[in-house]
């Protein structure tokens, strides 16, 4: 599956710019959806879903570039977090826009940046109150390690080693940047 | 930077809600969008969400509620925390234990919130005061005085219609002596800055100097009709009137209930509502209380995205102080 050079996720220390990791994450969605036709899924039953905010910036790019039948959905996971008695609600929760049912969908989940995996867990928390999908595909702009939890992303923009004290983020929604910061 | 408001906690967050007096515009703004995602969460096959999870909740009603306490449990339960219902009639209070005494054996009992309705005026701030400091106390209808999340639905109500609230006219109808639900409205109506607030009734059931709570009186519904954005119908509170205070029923309905010939006085995109329960023919006629400009019903719905919001905010804040700032970056880039 990774022999395209363009479907293989760059790892290197030096950050790649947003549209050609755009293009790798298309590129690698583009065969998984093959694979999912090929077990005799059609296209209305696929469904992408942004994680709000950054997530949902990088999933908006991807849908345009990808011919799916069904509506781009957003999932706001504030009432999901596992920090909620530490932190308390974050003041401006925008709701979870999931235009349709979930049930024996595929999920392409879309973030932008994979680290512990605690926002991920929440995300499936989530989706599973709406329904019982049939898979759930993790696609992550950058997977950047220090997993705490058990979580995968198939679809993967770019690795990056980062220290704990390095952060990286999305800042948007136009124009979209990177932007790598030390705390 | 110290508030006297024993409804926000040093930091400035929602700890108690009592009534809607202390609270500035920006605080309500916050409950408002707050409500908002909470009201999509019944479009779930699963209509709850964990944020409470494990936290404990008791409904303390003494007085008689149905709407109130049970859209106060669900919106608990919605949120995932156990919810206790005392039956106050067949506690211990009716063996002569206070007051206090039963909420310290709640509180012993590990309790997170509580939610009270009394007949006494300031029941709830007596009870937030006495309280363990991990308890919030939420009034849901003190007396005459106040009825906070009541007013807040009405808020989240108007503007999910209206939008904006400057330039409103809003009238409140009816009982307004007894009316706890027209005290709050028209404090969180001012507030959040609407244009007008009218009052109407006869001048039996208006309280002496409500002009200073920043509202126009009126006696005559015709007058007060006119221009009309939203016309909030208010319920005869006859369990509360002591002496005659009106002539009949009859005759209020002819003088103050809401008729179709009446309603079009008010602009034609007027929304009304009336916090229930509803008395047809009394205050209202049936064809308005069920007609398209009727928002009765949804004001029911939306109280449970308000009470959702306003538990989460009282009881999602930090036991471990953290500055404000910090707090969103985390809230932001935990991945």
């Amino acid at each position: 599956m990774k022999t395209d050079p363009h479907s293989t996720p760059a790892n290197s220390d030096t950050l790649l710019e947003l549209e050609p990791l755009l293009a790798i994450m298309h590129q690698a969605i583009e065969q998984k959806l093959h694979t999912i036709s090929t077990q005799g899924c059609s296209k209305d039953d696929v469904i992408m879903i942004g994680i709000h905010t950054g997530g949902f910036w990088i999933a908006e790019k991807l849908y345009e570039k990808l011919a799916l039948s069904t509506p781009l959905g957003s999932l706001n996971i504030s009432f999901y977090r596992d920090d909620f008695t530490k932190i308390g609600l974050h003041p401006e929760v925008k709701p979870s826009q999931l235009p349709v049912a979930l049930d024996d969908k595929h999920i392409i989940l879309v973030d932008d940046v994979l680290f512990t995996g605690r926002t991920v867990r929440a995300a499936l928390n989530e989706i599973f109150d709406y329904g019982r999908p049939a898979s759930v595909t993790l696609a992550v702009l950058f997977d950047r390690g220090g997993r705490e939890l058990p979580i995968y992303a198939e679809i993967v923009g770019q690795t990056l080693n980062l220290e704990t004290a390095q952060q990286i983020k999305l800042c948007g929604p136009s124009p979209l940047k990177i932007v790598k910061t030390e705390c | 930077m110290i508030s006297k408001n024993i409804q926000l906690d040093e930091q400035g967050r929602l700890k108690h809600f009592l009534s809607i007096e202390g609270f500035k515009r920006q605080h309500l703004i916050s409950i408002l969008d707050a409500a908002e995602p909470f009201a999509n969460v019944h479009e779930q096959a699963v209509k709850k969400v964990p944020l409470l999870r494990g936290k404990t909740i008791v409904n303390l009603f003494f007085e008689a509620s149905t709407r109130t306490r049970t859209t106060f449990e669900l919106a608990a339960k919605r949120l995932s925390a156990d919810v206790l219902n005392i039956n106050i009639n067949t506690s211990a209070t009716s063996k002569g234990e206070s007051l206090l005494d039963m909420l310290h054996n709640l509180e012993a009992m590990h309790c997170d919130m509580f939610i009270v309705r009394h007949n006494q005026s300031g029941a709830a701030h007596l009870i937030a005061q006495h309280v363990s400091p991990h308890i919030s106390v939420i009034n849901a209808g003190d007396g005459c005085h106040s009825h906070p999340s009541q007013a807040m639905l009405d808020m989240f109500t108007i503007r999910r219609h209206k939008k904006e609230f400057a330039n409103l006219i809003v009238i409140i109808v009816g009982d307004i002596l007894h009316s706890r639900v027209a005290r709050s409205q028209i404090h969180a109506l001012n507030t959040l800055g609407v244009s007008e607030v009218r009052v109407v009734a006869p001048k039996t059931l208006i309280p002496t100097q409500i002009e200073t709570l920043g509202v126009h009186v009126y006696h005559d519904m015709q007058s007060a009709l006119i221009g009309a954005d939203v016309i909030i119908m208010l319920r005869l509170q006859k369990e509360r009137m002591q002496g005659a205070l009106l002539p009949s029923e009859d005759e209020y309905y002819h003088q103050y209930g809401l008729t179709e010939q009446k309603l079009a006085y008010a602009k034609p995109d007027a929304i009304v509502m009336h916090p229930g329960p509803i008395n047809r023919g009394v205050e209202i006629a049936s064809s308005i209380a069920d007609g398209p400009q009727s928002v009765i019903l949804e004001q029911v719905t939306n109280g449970i995205a308000i009470r959702m919001a306003v538990m989460s905010q009282t009881l999602g804040r930090s036991l471990k102080i953290k500055p404000p700032k910090q707090t969103t970056a985390i809230a932001e880039e935990s991945h």
